[in-house]
């Protein structure tokens, strides 16, 4: 997997960001590992220190694995105005986990995230690269069922 | 019409996959004019209009321009800053969204008349949408020849290349966009020198906001002149508003300068929801000021927004009614910015946290007096002791809270509880 994401790229350290993003969006638990920091400080011959600490600054890239399904609730102003609150309460007894926490089954993942920039449709959260807006705690319960069915 | 529809005229009317439909609503018709007649001052065109930068600063754009135009250099690189992440902005997608096409010829625009080599738009992490739209226009532009080698016939050879974020709010500051561009964690540095001279791998680099590029064709089109009677003398042209919270009809509207905010809510937001009293407002966004219902009919506008001794912000209004006390809010904002300091100088690494503290103190009703003028020593020494502009207008809402809403202050103090 790694080799054919880093062929798609030019051996510039100015692809850093899009190589490991597209290496996350690879990754069933959206993780980029040791192994693969490794290699890709070898592709484009930097450190490997290098490589982790712009993987640890920024909240799209982690090095820790994640559920399946990856739910972030915008927790910022306008949505908390508009009851995100609810969202939130909604999602911790649906999954019986709390804001940080990954299901048992691995399947889900919940966390808050900054503005998702749908303030105009407030409450709003992402699941992997959907965003879902104009949140109700019924709407919130569809789409959490279509992806427990989904579950192959 | 409160509304004036200059540089969105397109928005939501044409098919932003269409680069005919753009055509067709007279888009990249200002660059064919200008490649046709190069001999023109364009540039006084824009020192003319005095456009300020939308991205937040409201820096005079032609200062910037006319700096970057002036360096010659085997490279120079031009940067639109797409990474909107403050809470309550979204003006920027709906732009790149709606009409993509335009800020393409926008940039190509400026490219053109400033001589530059090489474009990129940096572009928030999250919009993920926004990308598949530009870049399918960069395809259809560069398959017209509005991008890329010899632009409609000319000698001049430009292109544009999309870079993505990764979740980082503080790498929509100049320098810490740049290091992100070369791939490293976005920390700023200390200026100067300016990027219009050491920027981008080293390079002069000219670096503007989306509704920025948006706007400067529609300046050449109409000419300098026209174009700053619109507005105020001091904030001339059009502002895109997201408006957003406790308003019945959220969204974008691009509106003159000058128009009281309270019209906007009314108006254009169609008032309260559930016809609910409105309790505050905060200004810009996340690092703007919050100010309370009888400051409503203050205008937009630079000068005035300069009052509060904060930037004017990149146009959000988000409105709150009184369910929520300003102690719910405040405590997201600061929580929003410790979570995207960027840990370089103390007083932002360090105050955010302590300001957190002091604020859950407010929220349980456990304060002191001595919190509140920590509150307020801490806030005003983080504004004038940060590095970057994150550290420095983050305590915007906590200083004009602290003036605007001293009573919620001492309601919550807890010996007179
Ligand atoms: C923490 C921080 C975040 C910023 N985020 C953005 C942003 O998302 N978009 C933007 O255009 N400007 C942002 N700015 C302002 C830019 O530094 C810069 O002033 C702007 O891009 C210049 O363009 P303009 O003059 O066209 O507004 C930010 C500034 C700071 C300090
Ligand atoms: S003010 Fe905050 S974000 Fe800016 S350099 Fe200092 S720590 Fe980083
Ligand atoms: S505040 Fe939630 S999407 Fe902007």
């Amino acid at each position: 997997m790694i080799h054919e994401v880093l062929s798609r790229f030019p051996r510039e350290e100015t692809y850093l960001i899009e190589i490991l993003r597209a290496i996350i969006d690879a990754h069933p638990s959206h993780v980029i590992t040791e192994a693969q920091m490794k290699e890709v400080a070898s592709y484009l011959n930097i450190t490997q220190s290098k490589v982790s600490s712009t993987v640890s600054f920024y909240s799209l890239l982690s090095d820790t694995p994640k559920g399946k399904y990856v739910i972030q609730v915008c927790r910022d102003v306008p949505c908390y105005v508009s009851d995100s609150t609810s969202i939130v309460s909604t999602l911790e007894s649906l999954l019986a986990i709390k804001i940080g926490q990954t299901t048992y089954d691995g399947l889900f993942t919940l966390e808050f995230v900054s503005c998702l920039g749908c303030c105009d449709h407030a409450p709003a959260m992402r699941i992997n690269s959907t965003t879902y807006s104009d949140l109700t705690p019924t709407k919130v319960k569809a789409i959490i069922h279509g992806l427990r069915e989904a579950k192959p | 019409m409160i509304e004036m529809k200059l540089i969105s005229k397109r928005c939501g009317i044409i098919n932003p996959q269409s680069i005919q439909d753009f055509i067709k609503h007279d888009g990249f018709s200002v660059l064919e004019r200008v490649i046709k007649n190069p001999d023109h001052q364009y540039l006084s065109e824009i020192e003319v209009s005095r456009l300020r930068g939308r991205g937040g600063a409201g820096f005079p754009v032609a200062t910037k321009i006319n700096a970057f135009a002036k360096e010659t250099c085997d490279a120079k690189y031009i940067i639109m800053n797409a990474d909107e992440g403050e809470p309550g902005n979204f003006k920027d997608k709906y732009l790149m969204e709606k009409d993509p096409f335009g800020l393409i010829e926008g940039m190509v625009l400026v490219a053109y008349l400033t001589q530059a080599t090489h474009g990129y738009i940096y572009l928030r992490g999250e919009y993920l949408q926004a990308r598949t739209l530009l870049e399918n226009a960069l395809d259809l532009a560069r398959k017209e020849h509005y991008l890329g080698k010899n632009i409609r016939q000319s000698s001049y050879d430009f292109d544009i290349e999309i870079r993505m974020g990764a979740g980082s709010y503080v790498c929509g500051e100049e320098f810490a966009l740049i290091e992100s561009i070369e791939g490293k964690p976005g920390r700023t540095r200390v200026k100067p020198p300016f990027p219009t001279s050491v920027g981008l791998f080293g390079k002069p680099t000219l670096i503007q906001n989306v509704e920025t590029f948006q706007t400067i064709p529609f300046i050449i089109d109409i000419g300098g002149s026209a174009y700053q009677k619109i507005g105020t003398k001091s904030s001339t042209g059009t502002k895109l508003i997201s408006l957003s919270g406790n308003v019945l009809h959220k969204g974008v509207y691009e509106v003159p300068f000058g128009i009281p905010i309270r019209t906007v809510i009314d108006e254009l937001g169609g008032g309260m929801e559930h016809n609910r009293k409105l309790k505050m407002v905060q200004l810009g966004g996340a690092c703007g000021p919050i100010i309370p219902d009888y400051m409503l009919d203050m205008i937009i506008d630079f000068e005035r927004f300069e009052e509060f001794d904060s930037k004017t912000g990149a146009g959000a209004i988000i409105v709150m009614d009184d369910r929520f006390s300003i102690f719910d809010i405040l405590i997201r904002i600061v929580t929003f910015f410790e979570h995207e300091s960027c840990g370089k100088c103390t007083p932002c690494r360090e105050g955010h946290q302590q300001l957190r503290i002091i604020l859950s103190r407010f929220v349980r009703k456990q304060a002191g007096i001595e919190d509140m003028i920590a509150l307020e020593s801490l806030a005003r020494v983080m504004h004038q002791t940060s590095l970057c502009g994150l550290g420095q207008s983050s305590p915007t809402a906590i200083i004009s809270t602290l003036r605007y809403f001293r009573d919620d202050y001492i309601d919550r103090l807890d010996h007179l509880g």
